[in-house]
C-alpha cells in the first residue's frame, strides 16, 4: 500500500509535507532558507519514491537506496554545521510522517488491519532513516570538535623564530604524549620550511616530565639530528633532572642549557655570530 | 569492528613490495591518517612485506579497513606458508637477524602500529597482523 | 615489470662530487644496484664527496635506511664523504620509532647545506695533507 500511495499520491503529500515544512520554519531563521528547504524535501521524497519503485526499501540495499542515505547524511552533516540541534536535523524526516500516514488513510478505506499493518512498516522505515541522520549529525559534529581539538593543540606551542636559522619552541603545563608528539611533529615540519639548523626546546614551564615524554623528546633530538639540524634543550628544572635519571632515560648526547638565553647564545655561536655592545 | 572493505594482494616480487607499499600509502589517506600516520603504516608493511617475500617464500597480504565508533583503522594480515620462525622472541628482538637485514624487521614495524599479532610455527607458515586506528 | 633489471638511479658528477636523487619508489634490486653503481663510480672517477638527496622519498625502511648506512660507510673506505640531504620530517620520526638513528651518516637539511658540508670535509682534508707534508719536510 506505501508503495502504491508514494506513486498515485505524490503530488499531494508533497505539497502538503512542504507547506509543513515552511510554516514550521519561523522567519527569523536564517540558517537554511526557503527555496533550500523546499528543494531538499522535494528531493528526499523523490528519492524515497525511487527506492520504493525498486524494491530497494525493504531490502536496506540497491543505488536508489544508497542515493537516499547518500542523501540523507549530506543534509545532516551540512545541519550540524549550521547549527542546528539533533532533534531539528532528525525531525526533518519524521515530520513526513504524518502526510505518509493520512495519505494511507485515503486509500485503505475500510481495511483498518491492512492500515495498521502498513503504517508499522513506514513508521520503522522513517525511524531509521531518522536515526541515520542523527548518526551523521553527531560524526559530524564529532569532526568539528577533533578540528577544533587539533587546533588548540597546535596553538598551545607555537613554534617561534628567535634568529634567522634558528627556531624555539616554549613548551608551557603539564605535556601528555599527544600533544608532545604534535607539538614535535610541527617542529620538524617548521625546521623544514625554514631551513633552520638549531631548534631549542625549552620546557623551563612544564611542571614534571615522565617516562613518555622524556622518550618523546628524545626521540625529537633524534628525528632532527636525523633531518640535518641540531637541537638544544634549555630549562631543564632540578627535579626533572632528577626525574630523568631516575627513570634511566639516556640524555648523554643531547645539548642541554639551563636556560633559553643560554641556549641562544650557544645557537649564535655556532652559526658564527657574535652579539656585543655598540661602541659609543 | 565492522569492516568497510577489504582485498587481498599477492606477495611474490620485491615489485609486490612497492605495490603494497602504495596500496597502503592510499587507504591510510582514506582513512584520514596524518601524514606521520601514513609514513608508519606504510614503512611497517614495508617491513612486513619484504619478510614474507624473503623469509616466507611468498604469500599474501590481506587489508581491511574497518571502524569501530567513530575510529576508523587499517588492519594488514601478512600471510606465508615458509618455513616459520622457530624462536619468536629472539626474531622480536632488536637487531637478530637471519637474513641480511639490519635485525629491526619485526621489532621495529611491532613499534610502528597500534596492534601487533604474530603465528608462527616451524614448517607452518607465518601470519602477522598489524592494525593501526586513527 | 620487466624492464627492472635495467633500471637505474641516475649518478651526476659535479666536479669533485657525485650527487644522487633518489626520486622513485626504490624496489631493493634497485637500491642494491645504486650501492653498486655509486662505489664503482667513486672508485673510477676519485670523487671526494657524495650527496645523496631522499627529499622526494616519502618513506625509508630498514633496508633502505641500512643501504644509506652502507654507501656511506663505503664511501668512508674509498676516501669520499657522503652527506645525505632533504630527509623529510615524517620519515625521520618513523625512522627513530624504527630504531635506525643511522650513526655516522652525515645529514643536513638541504641540497645547498650539503654541499658546503662536502667542501668543508675536503677543504680539512686538504689542510691536513698540507700539515703533515710540511711535518715530513722539517
Amino acid at each position: 500500500m506505501f508503495d502504491s500511495v508514494l506513486r498515485d499520491d505524490y503530488q499531494n503529500i508533497l505539497n502538503e509535507w512542504l507547506a509543513e515544512l515552511q510554516s514550521a520554519k519561523s522567519g527569523s531563521d536564517h540558517r537554511l532558507g526557503v527555496t533550500e528547504l523546499r528543494s531538499q524535501g522535494e528531493t528526499f521524497l523523490s528519492l524515497l519514491r525511487d527506492a520504493s519503485k525498486k524494491g530497494q526499501l525493504a531490502s536496506g540495499q540497491g543505488d536508489s537506496w544508497l542515493a537516499l542515505q547518500e542523501f540523507l547524511e549530506r543534509i545532516s552533516s551540512s545541519r550540524a554545521v549550521q547549527g542546528f540541534t539533533s532533534s531539528e536535523t532528525a525531525g526533518f524526516v519524521f515530520s513526513l510522517k504524518k502526510f505518509l500516514f493520512a495519505a494511507m488513510r485515503r486509500t485503505s478505506g475500510a481495511n483498518a488491519e491492512a492500515l495498521a499493518a502498513e503504517t508499522w512498516k513506514v513508521t520503522e522505515l522513517l525511524d531509521k532513516l531518522g536515526l541515520l541522520t542523527v548518526t551523521t549529525y553527531q560524526k559530524a559534529r564529532e569532526d568539528v570538535i577533533r578540528r577544533q581539538q587539533e587546533e588548540l593543540l597546535e596553538l598551545s606551542t607555537p613554534v617561534v623564530k628567535l634568529w634567522d636559522g634558528v627556531l624555539a619552541l616554549p613548551m608551557i603545563g603539564t605535556l601528555d604524549s599527544a600533544r608532545t608528539q604534535v607539538v614535535m611533529e610541527a617542529l620538524l615540519q617548521r625546521l623544514v620550511e625554514t631551513e633552520s639548523e638549531i631548534a631549542i626546546i625549552d620546557i623551563t614551564g612544564v611542571p614534571t616530565v615522565d617516562t613518555l615524554v622524556a622518550q618523546h623528546l628524545l626521540k625529537t633530538v633524534t628525528a632532527i639530528r636525523l633531518m640535518g639540524a641540531d637541537c638544544i634543550i634549555s630549562g631543564i628544572r632540578p627535579q626533572i633532572a632528577q626525574t630523568i635519571v631516575h627513570l634511566g632515560v639516556d640524555l648523554q648526547g643531547v645539548t642541554t642549557k639551563a636556560n633559553l638565553a643560554d641556549a641562544l647564545s650557544l645557537a649564535l655561536k655556532r652559526l658564527g655570530l657574535t652579539v656585543g655592545k655598540v661602541k659609543q | 569492528m565492522p569492516t568497510v572493505k577489504s582485498d587481498t594482494l599477492s606477495l611474490r616480487s620485491e615489485q609486490d613490495i612497492v605495490n603494497v607499499r602504495q596500496v597502503v600509502r592510499k587507504l591510510a589517506q582514506e582513512c584520514g591518517f596524518s601524514l606521520v600516520e601514513q609514513t608508519k603504516m606504510v614503512t611497517a608493511a614495508s617491513e612486513l612485506a619484504r619478510n614474507t617475500v624473503t623469509y616466507g617464500k611468498g604469500g599474501d597480504v590481506l587489508w581491511e579497513m574497518l571502524t569501530e565508533g567513530l575510529k576508523k583503522g587499517l588492519r594488514l594480515s601478512f600471510v606465508d606458508a615458509g618455513p616459520g620462525i622457530p624462536d619468536l622472541e629472539l626474531a622480536l628482538t632488536d637487531g637478530w637477524t637471519s637474513g641480511g637485514g639490519m635485525g629491526l624487521g619485526l621489532s621495529g614495524a611491532k613499534r610502528l602500529v597500534n596492534e601487533f599479532e604474530i603465528e608462527t610455527a616451524p614448517g607452518k607458515g607465518t601470519r602477522v597482523t598489524i592494525l593501526r586506528w586513527k | 615489470m620487466s624492464m627492472g633489471n635495467v633500471e637505474r638511479i641516475a649518478i651526476l658528477r659535479m666536479g669533485p662530487f657525485l650527487l644522487v636523487t633518489i626520486q622513485v619508489d626504490m624496489h631493493d634490486q634497485l637500491a642494491l644496484t645504486l650501492q653498486d653503481d655509486l662505489t664503482a663510480k667513486i672508485e673510477k672517477t676519485g670523487a671526494k664527496g657524495v650527496l645523496i638527496d631522499i627529499s622526494a622519498l616519502d618513506m625509508v625502511d630498514s633496508f633502505i635506511g641500512r643501504m644509506i648506512g652502507n654507501i656511506s660507510s663505503m664511501s668512508r673506505i674509498l676516501d669520499a664523504h657522503t652527506v645525505v640531504v632533504g630527509m623529510k620530517p615524517a620519515v625521520a620520526i618513523t625512522l627513530v620509532e624504527l630504531g635506525i638513528t643511522l650513526a655516522g651518516v652525515r645529514t643536513a637539511l638541504t641540497v645547498e647545506r650539503g654541499m658546503n658540508i662536502l667542501r668543508a670535509a675536503i677543504a680539512d682534508q686538504t689542510d691536513q695533507l698540507e700539515a703533515d707534508d710540511a711535518d715530513r719536510e722539517e
